[in-house]
Formats: structure tokens, sequence, C-alpha cells
């Protein structure tokens, strides 16, 4: 039985006069990228702009829709009435059928950010003629006859080519990933879908989040649009209230935990794992260095009691971080790679980031968890601590020293310290 | 051997490097906030910003002017894993 209001194989579907979802829906999909998980699927959402002069297609779909994705456009237009095919975002999800599309389109131009540039020849390996490539910018604007494209630049959301497209005469704001979720529903707008909140805070958790700073900006550009309709790059076209979606990611935006520390004080989290108490008496003397220092709140906590989630909602709000693990079997130890691992989620450039740890035979654990901290963009301003075995009083103090200075940075109260490079063989060790 | 200074402005960290030295194959050893991506000069991950000194680095390539370029960067933006010191002090700073 036909569910009513439900999308029809190679129909395309109305937005507004002259404008269609040209899209493919994925309802088997379970899992997407790797990293996100989805109950029912997800659309990969695509849509033709008819102006007096041309018509634009903005994105496309991932290859295997391809298909789905042409019958629904070759229903609004012909192939030589498309003068401009826009990318939103280049991953593979959304420019799948463009090789296809520049081919069956030779005369359209193709409207992209600049950073989207250099990835446009990782996706399209056949030459392509670069007079056909127009990169934008807020300033540029596309003509269609009666109907313009505008261009926001919103990079990082969640890719640097990421860009929406604003067509001001119909207030219809097509924003790419942003606003998006993967929730499958054939009735396609969002006062007919099932209920796909969870859907859509879920998408902004795994995609935007380490991307707060560059989602308030994007908001900064948005809100003050008369915006009609969003039409996404995933699931439900938002044309009911679309800008309770746009307060919905202001309030995801903001810090999931209240910052208790004092306006001007800085927060520092100590981590630890202990096997014998040897790492948990360091961890405890970094904390009692880090204490000295006025104008920083020290936390200490132990990965043994806790799991990754709620301490990758205190990190996100942290300013400074400290790992402690032994070493066993020359690596650190499980938990700290899993809280290490969950960072990917939440932003953590520029935090200032440190490790010790006491080891029976080789102690390879510091050195690789500062490697971890580096790769996820820390500044390590100072060598972390490694003890054998028991820490002597004088070892102890060397993670005073070090809880200490790490403070010192955090308050911008570290003695200023100069390095010489020019001895033979400095710089390749 | 002419030698160069360069202050990783946001650690407090001062080095004293050979003239010719790419700030790539320092910041990373001192533990600064300059970050990496493609490490060649593609990504525009590195972009970092001279505080003063920036005459002391040598000109940038038409590969590190192309980036900079697609990556929006302002007069004082260079990427650290191509801007070579070439002499004096150079101060700079993520950004």
């Amino acid at each position: 039985m036909s569910r009513r209001g439900a999308v029809h194989p190679g129909e395309p579907v109305a937005l507004a006069s002259g404008v269609h979802w040209v899209g493919a829906l994925d309802p088997e999909l379970r899992q997407f990228d790797i990293i996100l998980r989805t109950a029912n699927g997800t659309s990969y959402n695509a849509y033709a702009v008819r102006g007096s002069d041309g018509v634009a297609v903005i994105d496309t779909v991932k290859a295997e829709f391809a298909a789905d994705f042409f019958a629904r456009l070759w229903a609004v237009c012909k192939p030589s009435e498309i003068s401009a095919i826009v990318l939103n975002h280049l991953e593979p999800d959304h420019t799948g059928a463009l090789p296809e599309l520049l081919r069956a389109a030779p005369q359209a131009k193709l409207y992209l950010s600049f950073p989207a540039l250099k990835m446009l020849k990782g996706l399209v390996k056949e030459s392509l003629d670069e007079n056909r490539i127009v990169p934008v910018d807020e300033d540029t604007r596309v003509d269609l006859g009666g109907r313009s494209l505008r261009f926001l630049h919103t990079p990082y959301l969640h890719w640097p080519d990421t860009q929406c497209t604003w067509v001001e005469e119909d207030g219809l704001l097509f924003s790419g990933d942003v606003f998006g979720c993967h929730f499958c529903d054939a009735r396609l707008f969002n006062d007919h879908v099932g209920d796909f909140r969870f859907s859509f805070d879920y998408y902004y958790q795994h995609i935007m989040r380490p991307f707060r700073e560059h989602v308030l900006t994007a908001l900064d550009l948005i809100e003050p649009l008369p915006v009609r309709l969003i039409a996404p790059a995933h699931g439900p076209i938002l044309r009911d209230m679309p800008a309770s979606y746009v307060r919905r990611y202001r309030q995801l935006a903001a810090p999931l935990l209240t910052n208790e520390a004092g306006e001007r004080e800085k927060t520092l989290l100590v981590f630890y794992i202990s096997a014998y108490g040897n790492t948990a008496r360091m961890a405890e003397a970094v904390r009692d260095g880090a204490e000295c220092v006025e104008g920083v709140r020290v936390s200490l906590y132990d990965l043994a009691g806790g799991d990754p989630a709620p301490f990758v909602d205190l990190i996100e709000e942290a300013d400074g971080l400290v790992f402690g693990s032994p070493t066993i079997n020359g690596d650190a130890v499980k938990p700290v790679w899993d809280l290490l691992s969950s960072l990917t989620l939440v932003k953590v450039k520029g935090k200032f980031g440190a490790a010790f740890g006491s080891y029976g035979w080789s102690g390879e654990a510091v050195g690789l968890v500062e490697d971890r901290l580096r790769g996820l963009k820390l500044r390590v301003p100072r060598p972390g601590v490694k003890v054998k075995l028991i820490p002597t009083d004088e070892e102890l103090q060397q993670c005073v020293a070090l809880g200490r200075e790490l403070a010192e940075h955090l308050v911008g109260r570290s003695s200023p310290r100069h390095i010489d490079f020019t001895a033979p063989g400095a710089l390749t060790v | 051997m002419p030698k160069a200074q360069v202050t990783f402005e946001d650690i407090g960290v001062t080095v004293t490097v050979p003239a010719g030295t790419r700030l790539i194959e320092v910041s990373e050893k001192i533990g600064a906030g300059l970050t990496y991506g493609c490490r060649e000069g593609e990504c525009g991950t590195c972009m970092m910003k001279i505080v003063s000194g920036a005459e002391h680095l040598a000109q940038p390539s038409v590969l590190e002017d192309k980036v900079l370029k697609e990556n929006y960067a302002g007069v004082k933006n260079r990427l650290a894993c191509q801007a070579q010191v070439i002499g004096g002090h150079v101060v700079v700073r993520p950004g």
C-alpha cells in the first residue's frame, strides 16, 4: 500500500514553483561513514532550481543512486537547460553523480567554494575544462533569470569546503549538511515525516560538534536571513517553522556543561589510571603542583571509575589536560586510549596537554600519549615525566613541577624559554 | 653558520636555528600550537600568523601563495610547513 504523501520512484517533488527535490532515498543504510549509525537509513538530497535563463542543480547523490537522481532531474529539465551546478559540499555522498552530470550538461558551469577546488581534482579524475569551474564567495551572485543564487561562506560544517546556497527571491536556504540528519522518510517534508528529533540532534553531536565555533559563526550569517524553507543535503526538508531548527542549532552549540570555573579561572583536568598506585601518586603530585598556581582550578579523575562520555563533555570545556598511564606491554593502557580516541567528538585544538606515568621495563606510554595529544593538535610545551616503578621524592617533585609549569602556561605566566637548535644534528633527532 | 631566531608566542619559547630552517622542523619538537595536516603545503591546516619579522622569511612559493589564497589568508599569514626562516628574528603564533 502506498503511503499518503510518499514520493514515488522517478518522481521529483516541488518545494516551490520551479524548485524541485531530485534526490534519492537510501532506507536500508544502517551505518554511515563508519562513525554514524542510523535506525532508518538516510536520503541524499539534491535540488533543481529553475530560472527564466537556466536551471541550477544543487548537489548530487551517492554514486549508487545516480539513476534515481537522473530520473528525477530529467523529469524537470533537459540537460541543455542546466546552466549551473552548485556543490555545497564535495563529500562523495553528494558528488557521486557529478562526473556523469558534467558530461550530460557540458555547457554548465560548476560553482563551489575556494577550499573545494583542490578536492575536486580528487573526485573528477577525467580532465575538466578549467573555464567551467567558478570558485565563489559571499560577493558572488549567479543569475538564473528571475532567481539568483548567493553563497554563504560556512567552512568546516563539517569539511573545509562547505558552504550554503541562498535563493533570496524565495527565501530558500540550501544548507548542505548543516541542519541535516540521517533519517529516511519518503514523505520528505518535516511536517509529514515521523519524529526525527533524535536523528537531528545525533547528527549534530557526531558531525558538527567538533566544529562548534564554526557553527556559531555560520549561525550569525544564517539567523538574520528571512528563511522560508531549509533544504539540507540529508534528511527531512524543513518547511514548517524552519527557524526553530536554526534555534535548535544555537542550543546544541552551547556548552553541554555549565563551566563552574570563575570568569578568569582556567581549568586543568588530570586523568590517570594506576595498577599498583605509582601512577596514582604521580597524578596527585601533578595536581598538587598545578594547584600552587593561582587562577587554575584542578580536578583529578581515576579513569577506572568512569566512562569516556562524561569525561569528553568535561574536556570540551577545559583549558588543560594531563594523562597518566602505566606502560603495559609497551603501550598506554586501554582506558586511556578509549578516552583519547573519543576526543574527535569535541574541539581540543590549542588546549595545553601533558603526560606522565610509571613503568616497569621500557616506559613507552608517556611518549605515545604525548604523540596522540600532538595529533589532536594540543600544545605539549613540556616533556612528560616517566618513572621506573615506585617514584622517589625527587621524582614526585618532577611531577609537581610538571603540574605547576603546565598551570603557568594556562594563566600566561610561564617563564620564557630559549632553546638552541644550532648544534650539529639537533634538528634531526 | 648563519643563524636565525624564532619565537613561538603561544608557548613563550624562542629557538635559535640554522638559517634556512623550515618552521615545521622545530615547532613540533617544542610543543608549539602550530598544527599540521598534509605537511606538504596543500591543505592549509598549518596556517600561522606572523606577529613580526615577516621580512626574515623566504618569499612564499607559487604553491604556498595558491594555498594561502584558497584558504582566505590575510597578509600576515604563512604556512608553517613551507615557511623558511633566513635570518633575524621572527615571532609567530597559530592562526
